[in-house]
């Protein structure tokens, strides 16, 4: 049985341990009353806590604090941030009917975009993608020149989860600025690995949330400009500048400002020692199977791939057989995005970079974080010789009979 | 042991796979994905391949603190099961798609994938038992539930299956079992028995089947070669069936008329008197044995059909095929079914039924 003590966890792109630092805040928080739009002192303490959160996370990420919209996290502010664009902008011109997105976005922000394509009569353009899971982007120019004056937004992820590939932000900016189109950035993964300043991106929205930096699940921001009209989701008494309704989660916003603060100071050398980290853990996957492929753009840095992600395909092998026999060793990966009856699908992101299905299937996702440490990368090292002979011989078993 | 314990989010596999836990075997919880879109099929309680179900199988696996996973079979149960079942129906027979999934998918593909993947047995809730002969044979017998016996859909499987299987359920009563559910803790302790064909989502195997058939009439006659009326589809109709022919007027006797025959390729579908419909021998293909191959005739039980009663025969082995003497006769069996041969409790072997004689002079 695996004891979470024992775990070698190697999934920090799912979900990345909290820093004590953020527990610590929010243990007080917690134990504190106050609704922040409460006009007594307890009501005014708490919404100090939160506009002082409010500062430091705007400040840390280039933005002015009331550009910084909490919700309840990446999926949330990924639907606000296109739904309410696409909404705003069509009631101000009833030709600005198109939404163009990449073909590797997760799914946070996918499945908006096919709803207001099914529901709303949304015109989808999608950007496909290089072998290493960069958009293309004189594919993306071509569909803006196409028709500019009907584009309501575009949406570009900053890196994308499964491959940790960064996309070309600037580049989709500049095109975008030709023809004034809002662009909205899904940075959910790339915040706390690589520098994001808002205000320098030109962009007009950005998504992130607390718990991939080491904040607690349940709460992130969309941090939108002022002068960008969206059209509210959630509605009630407008807590948040009028875009987000619900009560305020004190805690969960001092937390996550507790973490931005921490993981910000350390970023800088955490991305050194884990880009470190990520390197033994590649040259040591590729010495015990050597066929294995690495997959994404192999340069490491702020304009080519997160540091913490190293998406690998074993040919002849099934990647939900290899996480299975890893997990009863208590070591503990991903083989991409998972559906909701928990059937591994082949991930639509490798599909898009050509990948074939089987290919698709084959394929792990090992991400390292800020508690990772040598010996995981050893022990993961260490299991996959035989890891990989028992999922060979599965495969082989199903695919002859 | 290590142990798959295949878990479909009711109440048997969960005990099962709590009394495999408890034997001291190392279990890991799998639940199988059969369905390409799980929103296809069936949904709520009485499914195995909805979400629902699968989440009420992780549930259980939590709560007997033991991993928990879900296995893509969609592939090999549209290739072997669901593409078989519209095969046999279109050929005019009556398959038995659980019996096929057993043999196929469960005690095949799963079980060669766990094994390969360094597990020992897989575990399921069937009402079976097993037990080893002196001689090593594994033997398969009747569960002590007769209402729930499940042998009749397991008795395709061989030695080699039978030695990597484990079903601890088999000496136990339904009633025990959801006490037992209850008294573990598990939440799905009260769903209802799952009795239909899991991926016809509503039941409605006819419609189902014109769905993917197409229309292909044809005529419905009496004996006489009357037509009384014409269908859209004889893979509608299996034989023996009684409901839902809508006749009209009714024969001249007025007794009730039941499907006979069908002819798949004119898609004419005979019917008459349940007399007519009576079976003294019947002939068997693809037999499948539970051990060593009988080789003289034998003076044994068989079972014709899911849940049927058991006939008192005479089996006979005739190169690769099986002939069964029914000692007293038998109503409304359909090819396609399979015959499932017992000695007492224990499964001898089972042969795919391919055809029924009646004597002339019944």
């Amino acid at each position: 049985m695996n004891s979470p003590e024992r775990s070698v966890y190697l999934d920090h792109a799912a979900t990345t341990p909290m820093v004590p630092e953020a527990i610590a805040v929010m243990t007080e928080e917690l134990a504190r009353t106050g609704n922040a739009s409460s006009l007594h002192a307890s009501g005014r303490a708490a919404r100090r806590t939160v506009e002082e959160a409010r500062e430091l996370i705007a400040e840390r990420f280039g933005a002015r604090p009331s550009e910084v919209v909490f919700c309840s996290g990446g999926t949330e502010a990924n639907n606000l941030a296109i739904k309410g664009l696409y909404w705003s902008r069509l009631a101000q011109d009833p030709a600005r009917d198109r939404i163009i997105f990449s073909a590797i976005e997760h799914h946070a922000l996918l499945d908006p975009v096919t709803w207001l394509a099914k529901h709303e009569g949304a015109q989808v353009d999608m950007t496909p993608v290089d072998s290493a899971g960069r958009i293309l982007i004189d594919e993306l120019r071509a569909s803006v020149d196409a028709a500019p004056s009907r584009v309501a937004a575009i949406t570009t992820m900053w890196a994308n989860n499964e491959m940790g590939t960064i996309q070309p932000i600037s580049d989709v900016v500049q095109i975008a600025r030709e023809y004034d189109i809002p662009v909205h950035s899904d940075a959910v993964q790339a915040a706390g690995y690589v520098p994001l300043d808002f205000a320098a991106s030109g962009l007009d929205a950005m998504t992130i949330t607390a718990h991939k930096l080491g904040g607690p699940v349940g709460v992130g921001a969309l941090i939108i400009r002022r002068e960008i009209d969206a059209t509210p989701l959630l509605h009630g008494g407008g807590q948040e500048r009028d875009l987000r309704s619900g009560t305020i989660g004190v805690a969960l916003i001092a937390a996550f400002a507790k973490a931005v603060d921490v993981t910000l100071a350390r970023q800088a050398e955490t991305v050194v020692r884990i880009e470190a980290l990520r390197q033994r853990l590649v040259d040591g996957i590729l010495q015990v199977v050597p066929d294995a492929i690495v997959n994404g753009d192999p340069l490491p840095g702020p304009d080519h791939r997160l540091p913490n992600i190293a998406h690998v395909t074993f040919p002849g092998c099934e990647g939900d057989a290899m996480l299975m026999l890893l997990d009863a060793q208590g070591i503990e990966c991903s083989t991409g995005s998972a559906c909701a009856a928990g059937v591994p699908q082949p991930s639509h992101v490798l599909l898009a970079m050509g990948y074939d299905e089987v290919a698709a299937r084959g394929s792990l996702r090992f991400s390292l974080g800020h508690t990772s440490t040598e010996a995981d990368v050893d022990a993961l090292i260490a299991a996959l010789p035989a890891v990989h002979q028992r999922a060979l011989r599965a495969n082989l078993v199903r695919t002859t009979s | 042991m290590r142990v798959v314990a295949a878990m479909s989010g009711g109440v048997d596999s969960a005990v099962a796979a709590a009394r495999a836990v408890d034997a001291g075997h190392d279990v890991t919880g799998v639940h199988l994905a059969l369905s390409r879109n799980p929103r296809s099929y069936r949904s709520g309680a009485r499914g195995c391949c909805s979400i629902e179900d699968a989440g009420d199988a992780r549930r259980a696996a939590d709560q007997l603190g033991i991993p928990f996973y879900v296995w893509d079979m969609s592939e090999e149960f549209a290739d072997n099961v669901v593409d078989d079942f519209i095969a046999e129906y279109s050929a005019g027979r009556t398959p038995n798609p659980c019996l096929r999934c057993n043999e196929k998918i469960k005690f095949a593909a799963v079980l060669d994938r766990a094994l390969a993947l360094g597990f020992d047995a897989v575990a399921t809730g069937h009402y079976a038992q097993l037990e080893t002969a002196a001689d090593g044979t594994i033997e398969m017998h009747r569960a002590i539930d007769m209402g729930k016996d499940q042998s009749y859909v397991l008795g395709v499987l061989t030695q080699d299956q039978l030695a990597h299987s484990l079903f601890p359920l088999g000496d136990t009563t339904k009633d025990v079992v959801r006490v037992e559910a209850a008294r573990r803790g598990i939440q799905v302790a009260q769903k209802p028995d799952s009795h239909d064909i899991c991926f016809i989502p509503d039941g409605d195997n006819a419609g189902w089947l014109t769905e993917k058939l197409g229309p292909k009439p044809g005529s419905i006659v009496d004996e006489d070669g009357t037509v009384l009326r014409e269908h859209e589809g004889a893979y509608a109709f299996t034989i023996g069936q009684r409901r839902g022919l809508r006749l009209g007027v009714p024969a001249d006797d007025g007794k009730p008329r039941f499907v006979l025959d069908i002819e798949p390729v004119s898609g004419t579908v005979t019917v008459g008197p349940r007399e007519q419909l009576s079976v003294d021998s019947l002939e068997g293909i693809k037999p499948l044995w539970c051990g060593a191959a009988p080789t003289e005739s034998l003076d044994c039980t068989v079972q014709l059909r899911a849940h049927g009663e058991e006939h008192r025969a005479t089996v006979v082995v005739d190169g690769s095929d099986v002939r069964v003497e029914l000692h007293d006769p038998a109503f409304g069996i359909a090819p396609g079914q399979a015959c499932v041969i017992y000695d007492g409790t224990r499964v001898v072997g089972s042969a795919t039924i391919s055809h029924t004689n009646r004597r002339v002079d019944a």
